[in-house]
């Protein structure tokens, strides 16, 4: 299709306008991160720092400072493995669950993703009050084991959706002629299926971690010390605590922020697709 | 099976309109097949929920303050009148009310412009996608977080920008007032939430044959009729999904509530997912946060139900 130079001006300029508007807190967050204490509070404001102060960095990584700084190394180790362990786990049953909803005929098939997916909109609080009393009675308050099995089933249902509606986009005759050539239902799911379905499953799996990465509220009641606290709980603490410290709270912010940003950004063609795969009617 | 029905059944495939359901499977017993299958998500899922929601439900007939609990005295439904004449509550409804809609009907709009402004011929486009991921990929309590400090009262980069740009005189405490707090908050809301509805609404205009509009271009429809009378009603399905979503979504919010402004000003911006933590946790009141959570879980299942109903009304399923 041909634009008119006039429609190709308007809509870069349009683009140029909601980037700025996107970029802009983000970018004075950086600027914040390695600004020093006096610059922050100064009047009028100095946008870009005289000096760099890298000093948050290094002490975030090297965990100086106070309780709250020094556990926060821990806290992304304790992310990566609570989200790493759930996607394996909600992974794992959820591809299964998928090619059943999507390659099987079986009564109450519709009932049973409905049901799956209530619980997805269920609100975390209503469920909160009882796990709190399971897990303390277990022994699972602040470890990582009782965040992976919470996350593991909350994640599923998501994967569900996402997966089998993208398997529903295969096109049925690939694996027909799999399983005329011999393969059982298991060996077209992870011969023919599977490698046929890798943009899905990139896409589930970066979503599956996001939202693990961005969970807050189970984190926050059911975690208590740097043994298990999350990220989010670490970022929660710092804005309470440092409140005249924006530099510090941009610092540990930015960093909780790469790996789901990284992860978004490489996988961006595939959020579109993901997506699409979510929305289209099963 | 003959093989006309395979030769019929293949050329219905490349027509593309026989529902995909109706295709699969070749009439061997597959519901043994698929209970296995399925067991173990069913094992995670309603093992870990489906307990728990009993659970609250009965605690919420029941007095329980502590969370080793002593004396549980059962109290009926005393914890659901204590709610429903409690004028905080009404409040705390309407908040979230305010937020919810407030927010979603924002982001339904600027998402579509930029839903349109991610599908139009831009330069670096990749660039500009990677940069509109930026928000959605951010974690909600680092969001939250950012907007505290570009609002704050005495550092806040928002003030610095405006005083220096002469729109405001002095400094402004944005999250001051409950009323205003409460705006910043759907602001800070919308700021990441647009991306995702624009992408969702982006897979629904890349759905659409582009031959349509040529056939309308040829017609001389602007681009304003354009949109109103083929683009439009074209994404109303992606609409509804993102809709149900987003409100369903923006009704539990609470993250966003603790880090940004922790309830308050003066209990300004208590939503009702934040009031309940309040009640039941700083509180220890199980028995009445269980109740509040229950009255969380009907308006969320009638949300629901309304919405299944418009949306099988237009013929159409959400899942």
């Amino acid at each position: 299709m041909r634009y008119s130079r006039r429609y190709i001006v308007f809509v870069n300029l349009c683009a140029a306008v909601v980037s700025i508007f996107i970029l802009a807190p983000f970018a004075w967050m950086v600027l914040a991160s390695v600004s020093q204490p006096a610059d922050l509070i100064a009047r009028p404001y100095r946008w870009l720092p005289k000096h760099l102060d890298l000093g948050r960095y290094s002490d975030l990584f090297a965990g100086r400072g106070s309780d709250v700084v020094a556990s926060f190394r821990q806290s992304l180790l304790n992310s990566t493995i609570v989200a790493g362990c759930t996607v394996v786990v909600a992974m794992a049953v959820g591809i299964l669950g998928a090619y059943a909803f999507a390659m099987l005929r079986f009564r109450f098939r519709r009932v049973t993703l409905i049901v799956f997916l209530t619980t997805y909109m269920l609100p975390p609080i209503a469920l909160l009050i009882p796990l709190y009393l399971i897990m303390s009675s277990l022994g699972l308050l602040d470890s990582k084991l009782g965040l992976i099995i919470i996350y593991s089933s909350y994640v599923t249902p998501f994967v569900l959706w996402i997966l089998s509606n993208y398997f529903l986009t295969i096109p049925a005759e690939l694996e027909e002629a799999a399983r005329v050539d011999g393969c059982s239902r298991m060996g077209a799911l992870f011969r023919v299926m599977l490698p046929v379905a890798r943009p899905g499953l990139f896409a589930t799996i970066m979503f599956a971690f996001l939202l693990v990465w961005d969970e807050f509220l189970y984190a926050l009641i059911f975690t208590s010390t740097p043994n298990a606290q999350t990220i989010p709980v670490a970022i929660a603490n710092f804005t309470g605590r440092y409140s005249t410290d924006f530099g510090l709270v941009a610092a540990g912010g930015l960093i909780a922020s790469v790996p789901p940003v990284l992860l978004a950004v490489a996988f961006q063609r595939y959020v579109v697709g993901g997506l699409s795969a979510g929305a289209v009617k099963g | 099976m003959s093989s006309a029905t395979e030769l019929g059944e293949v050329g219905r495939t490349k027509a593309g309109r026989t529902p995909r359901r109706n295709r699969r499977g070749r009439g061997e017993p597959q519901g043994r097949l698929a209970l296995l299958l399925l067991l173990p998500s069913a094992l995670i899922v309603f093992g870990i929920i489906l307990y728990p929601i009993i659970r609250t439900t009965i605690i919420s007939f029941f007095e329980v303050n502590s969370a080793v609990p002593v004396a549980t005295p059962f109290v009926g439904l005393r914890n659901y009148t204590d709610i429903l004449s409690n004028q905080a509550f009404y409040s705390t409804i309407w908040r979230t009310l305010y937020f919810t809609i407030g927010s979603t009907a924002l982001e339904l709009i600027i998402g579509m412009a930029l839903a349109l402004l991610l599908n139009a011929p831009v330069k670096f486009r990749w660039l500009f996608r990677a940069i509109v991921v930026l928000p959605w990929a951010l974690p909600t309590v680092v969001n939250g977080a950012m907007w505290r400090g570009v609002l704050n009262a005495q550092y806040g980069s928002l003030n610095a920008l405006f005083t220096q740009l002469h729109l405001i005189n002095d400094y402004r405490s944005w999250l001051g007032t409950p009323t205003s707090a409460l705006n910043m908050l759907i602001i800070a809301d919308v700021w990441k939430t647009t991306p995702l509805v624009a992408f969702f609404l982006l897979t629904g205009l890349q759905s659409i044959p582009t031959e349509i509009y040529e056939s309308t271009r040829m017609d001389g429809a602007g681009p304003i009729r354009t949109w109103l009378y083929i683009t439009l009603p074209l994404l109303v399905p992606s609409i509804s999904v993102v809709l149900v979503l987003r409100t369903i979504d923006a009704f539990k919010v609470f993250d966003l509530v603790y880090v940004l402004t922790g309830g308050g000003p003066a209990n300004g911006t208590q939503t009702i997912a934040y009031f309940t933590y309040v009640q039941a946790f700083s509180d220890q009141r199980f028995g009445y946060g269980s109740a509040l959570a229950e009255v969380i879980v009907i308006c969320i299942l009638l949300l629901s139900a309304v919405y299944l109903r418009a949306l099988r009304r237009d013929e159409m399923t959400l899942i």
